[in-house]
C-alpha cells in the first residue's frame, strides 16, 4: 500500500504566508510605536496595549461564539489594534479604546465575514465612529512631552492643538517647525506624528515586498500637488496630519484596497484629492480617515474597471 | 519589435543540482510497461501479442489517426501482457508489458532514414515516435506539418527549462549537441523560416549556452538567445512573446503568428532517427529531490518503473511522501513507484510531504500577488470566486481557457489557495456546459 500524497500542482510554495505578512506589518509599525512613547510618554504604550488586547479578545470571543475557526494567530486583529491606537489621542479614556476596538473587530470586520471579507478598514471606520461619538475626548490633544506622567488616567496637561487645526484656524505662528513635524514632535494622534518612523516602516514593507509603492506614493504626491495648487503649504499638508500613517499603513490594507497596481494608483489618486478637499473645505481639520473610507467603498468598482487585460485575449461579442 | 508588456512570472529556487552531472545509463530493467498513450491525441494500437519476442526499436504500437504517435519497444524480450491501465491523469489506456532478456538486441529495421523532401522528413518525424517533450506530448509530425509554411518566420527551439530541479534538456544540449544541431539543420533545410531559428535558453544555464554557441558557430540562420531566468519562461506563448514580441491571439495557433516552438530534446529524437534509425525508446531523466541520496541524470528505457531509477540513485534518505513526474511547478504527483517512465518524463522527484500546517489553506486576503505574477495576466482570485459560484458567464469573461496552468499564482499565494485546481475544475465545468 502506498503512502504517497497525490496533490495538485504546484508542489512547492513561496515561503510568504498570511501571518508572516501581517508580522511584517507589525514590525514596520515598531519605529512609529517607539516615537509615540518618546513623544507622548508611556501612556502611548498603555493605549496601544489596551487596543491590541481588546481586538484580539473580541476576535477570539466572536469566533468562539459563532463556532468559527480561530484566526487570532494570523496577527490581523493585532494590526487592527495597533492601527486603531495610533489613530487615537494619547489621552483617550481606556474604556473608549476598548469600545473602539470592539467596533473595529466585531462590527466592521467579523460581521462582514472576517478577514478578507470586510469592505472597510476596521481601524479607520472605528476611529470615525469614535470621532463622531466621543468628539470631545477624541480631540483632546496634548502637546508633546507634556503627558509623560500620565499612565492610566488622563490628567489635565497642556492642551495643544494639532498642526492641521492650527492651519484651519489660521494660527500659523503657533505651528511647530517642519523638522519637528517630520520627526513627530507635535500634537496629534499618538501614532500619526512620527513621519520619519512611519517612512522607515513603509520602506521596510516595500523592501519585504509586502506593499507596492503605487498607493502611498501617489497618495502623498497628490496631497502635496493638490494642496500647493489651491494655495496651501504642501509640506505642512504632508507632515501635519495622519497622511503618512494613512498612506503607508491604511491605504495599503490588502482587503479593502484594489488588487492591481493600476487600481492602487487610482486609489491613491482619489484618496489624495479627497483628503485635501476634506482638510480645506470641510468643517474638520483632518480628512485622511474619511478619504480612505470613501475609497474603500469605491474599491470594488475600481477593481471592476481596472481588470487586467489577458495576453492576446479576444474581445467577447 | 517594441514590447509594450513585460510578461510576469515567479522565481522559485532553481535547485539545478544535476546541471553538471553527466548522463549515466541505467542497467536494462527486467520488466518494462510501455503505455500506448504517452502523447496527447489518440492512443497507439498494440501490434504485438503476448508471448511474442520483440527487439529494441521494434514497432509495438501503431499510430491511429493524424494526432497520434507510434510506440516502439525499449528492450528485447518477450511480451507478457497487453493490459488496460489507469493513467496518472485519470484516463484508462492500454499498455504492453515486456519481460526483458537483457540482451538488447536491436531490431533489423533500425537503419538510417535519409530524407530529401518535406514529406519524407515529416514521415520520418512521425515514424520516430517524436512527441513534444517539453511536457505537453503533442505529436511532433502534425505540429510540424503547418499549412502556411511560406509564412513561417521563426522556429524557436525551447531550451528554457524553467522548472526547478529539471536539467535533462540542459544535458541534452551539452552532451548531445550533435543531434540538436542536426535537428535544427533539418528544420532549416525543410521548413526554411523566413527570419531565423532561435535557440532559447535561460541565463542560469551557461554550459548549455556555450555548447549551443559552439555547435552553431557556422550556422548564420541560428541565434542563441539568452533569456532571463523567470518561470514560466519556457511556456510557448511566453517564449514567442519574449523572443519575437508577437502576441498569440486567444484560440489561435503559434503558426498564425508565423512561429513554431519545439523543445530541444524533441528535435534530437527525429534527427537521431533520421541519422541512426533509432526511434524514441529511452529518455534522459533528472532524478532528484530533497530525499534522493545521489541526484543524477539517468538514461532510462521507456517503460522502466520509476523505483528502479531511484534505486539507481542510491535510494531515499527518508520515507518518501510525494513522488513527482516532472518539475515541482507543473509535475504530476504519482500514486506509487510502479508508474513507468514515458516519453514525456523529463524528471522524477522525491520529497517528504511538507509540514501540513505550513501549507495550511487560509482565506484570500486580496493581496493581489497572484495577479501580479500571472504570465497571461489573468485574475486568479476572481476565477476562484466564479468557480465557487459556478458562474460560467464570468468564467468565460475571465478567460480561464487561456490559463496555461503554470501554477505561478498558487506558488506565490500567501494564503496557499488551490488556485490551479479551481481553474482546472472551472475549465471542466465550461467544457461540460459546452457539450
Amino acid at each position: 500500500m502506498s503512502n504517497l500524497t497525490v496533490s495538485v500542482s504546484p508542489h512547492i510554495h513561496h515561503k510568504a504566508t498570511t501571518s508572516r505578512i501581517m508580522l511584517d506589518v507589525l514590525i514596520a509599525l515598531i519605529p512609529a510605536f517607539i516615537t509615540a512613547i518618546i513623544v507622548f510618554g508611556a501612556r502611548a504604550a498603555v493605549v496601544t496595549s489596551v487596543c491590541v488586547i481588546s481586538c484580539i479578545l473580541c476576535e477570539w470571543l466572536y469566533e468562539k461564539i459563532t463556532k468559527r475557526p480561530n484566526t487570532i494567530t494570523d496577527y490581523s486583529a493585532c494590526i487592527t489594534g495597533v492601527l486603531l491606537a495610533f489613530n487615537l489621542p494619547v489621552t483617550i479614556p481606556l474604556w473608549q479604546a476598548v469600545f473602539g476596538s470592539a467596533i473595529a473587530i466585531i462590527l466592521v470586520k467579523q460581521l462582514f465575514g472576517g478577514l478578507g471579507k470586510n469592505f472597510a478598514n476596521p481601524a479607520i471606520t472605528a476611529r470615525i465612529v469614535m470621532f463622531l461619538a466621543f468628539s470631545v475626548t477624541m480631540t483632546n490633544w496634548y502637546s508633546p512631552y507634556e503627558t509623560t506622567s500620565i499612565w492610566l488616567y488622563p490628567i489635565d496637561g497642556v492642551a495643544g492643538a494639532t498642526p492641521l487645526a492650527l492651519i484651519k484656524r489660521d494660527e500659523l505662528e503657533a505651528l511647530p517647525s517642519l523638522w519637528n513635524m517630520f520627526l513627530g514632535v507635535r500634537g496629534g494622534s499618538l501614532g500619526e506624528t512620527g513621519n520619519l518612523a512611519l517612512l522607515i516602516g513603509g520602506i521596510y514593507l516595500m523592501l519585504r515586498k509586502v506593499i507596492t509603492w503605487h498607493t502611498p506614493l501617489t497618495y502623498i504626491l497628490v496631497v502635496v500637488a493638490f494642496s500647493a495648487l489651491i494655495g496651501q503649504d504642501p509640506l505642512y499638508h504632508m507632515f501635519a496630519g495622519g497622511l503618512f500613517l494613512g498612506a503607508i499603513f491604511m491605504a495599503t490594507d490588502y482587503v479593502t484596497t484594489p488588487q492591481t497596481n493600476l487600481g492602487r494608483f487610482v486609489f491613491g489618486l482619489g484618496a489624495g484629492l479627497l483628503t485635501v478637499i476634506f482638510r480645506v473645505y470641510s468643517s474638520y481639520p483632518e480628512g485622511v480617515s474619511f478619504a480612505i473610507l470613501l475609497m474603500n467603498i469605491l474599491t470594488p468598482y475600481i477593481n471592476k474597471f481596472t481588470r487586467t487585460r489577458p495576453l492576446g485575449a479576444v474581445k467577447d461579442d | 519589435m517594441l514590447k509594450l508588456r513585460r510578461i510576469k512570472g515567479v522565481s522559485p529556487p532553481h535547485r539545478k543540482h544535476t546541471q553538471n552531472s553527466p548522463v549515466e545509463v541505467l542497467p536494462v530493467p527486467k520488466r518494462v510497461e510501455i503505455p500506448m498513450l504517452m502523447h496527447s491525441g489518440k492512443p497507439a494500437i498494440p501490434v504485438v501479442k503476448p508471448g511474442e519476442y520483440v527487439k529494441v526499436g521494434q514497432l509495438i504500437g501503431e499510430l491511429s489517426g493524424t494526432i497520434s504517435s507510434p510506440v516502439h519497444s525499449s528492450v528485447s524480450g518477450t511480451v507478457k501482457e497487453v493490459r488496460t491501465h489507469d493513467r496518472v491523469t485519470g484516463q484508462k489506456a492500454e499498455s504492453i508489458i515486456i519481460e526483458s532478456d537483457g540482451l538488447q538486441i536491436h531490431h533489423e529495421d533500425l537503419k538510417p532514414h535519409p530524407v530529401s523532401t518535406l514529406q519524407e522528413f515529416l514521415d520520418a518525424v512521425r515514424d520516430s515516435g517524436a512527441v513534444g517533450l517539453g511536457g505537453a506530448g503533442f505529436p511532433a509530425a502534425p505540429k510540424l506539418a503547418i499549412k502556411n509554411l511560406d509564412e513561417l518566420d521563426y522556429i524557436l527551439i525551447n531550451g528554457a527549462e524553467c522548472e526547478p530541479y529539471v536539467t535533462s534538456d540542459t544535458r541534452t544540449m551539452v552532451a548531445d549537441t550533435e543531434h540538436v544541431v542536426d535537428g535544427v539543420r533539418l528544420l532549416q533545410q525543410f521548413m526554411k523560416p523566413r527570419k531565423k531559428i532561435v535557440i532559447c535558453i535561460e541565463d542560469n544555464k551557461p554550459n548549455a549556452i556555450e555548447a549551443m554557441r559552439e555547435g552553431f558557430k557556422n550556422d548564420d540562420y541560428v541565434e542563441v538567445r539568452v533569456l532571463p531566468t523567470l518561470y514560466p519562461q519556457g511556456e510557448r506563448k511566453v517564449l514567442v512573446y519574449n523572443v519575437t514580441g508577437r502576441i498569440v491571439p486567444e484560440g489561435a495557433r503559434l503558426a498564425d503568428v508565423g512561429c513554431l516552438v519545439s523543445n530541444c530534446t524533441t528535435i534530437t529524437v527525429f534527427s537521431r532517427y533520421i541519422k541512426r534509425g533509432i526511434p524514441l525508446i529511452s529518455k534522459v531523466i533528472t532524478v532528484d529531490g530533497p530525499i534522493v541520496r545521489n541526484p543524477k541524470n539517468v538514461l532510462a528505457p521507456i517503460g522502466t518503473p520509476i523505483w528502479e531509477l531511484f534505486e539507481f540513485c542510491g535510494g531515499f534518505t527518508a520515507e518518501p511522501g510525494r513522488i513527482l513526474a516532472g518539475g515541482p511547478m507543473m509535475g504530476i504527483a504519482l500514486p506509487d513507484l510502479e508508474v513507468p517512465v514515458i516519453k514525456t518524463t523529463n524528471a522524477i522527484l522525491a520529497d517528504v510531504v511538507e509540514n501540513k500546517n505550513k501549507i495550511r489553506e487560509t482565506v484570500c486576503i486580496k493581496c493581489g500577488r497572484c495577479l501580479n505574477v500571472c504570465p497571461m495576466s489573468l485574475m486568479p482570485p476572481n476565477i476562484e470566486t466564479a468557480y465557487h459560484l459556478k458562474d460560467t458567464d464570468e468564467m468565460k469573461k475571465l478567460k480561464i481557457n487561456m490559463c496555461v496552468e503554470c501554477g505561478s499564482c498558487a506558488y506565490i499565494c500567501p494564503a496557499k489557495r488551490p488556485l490551479v485546481q479551481a481553474i482546472q475544475l472551472s475549465k471542466q465545468i465550461l467544457w461540460e456546459t459546452k457539450k
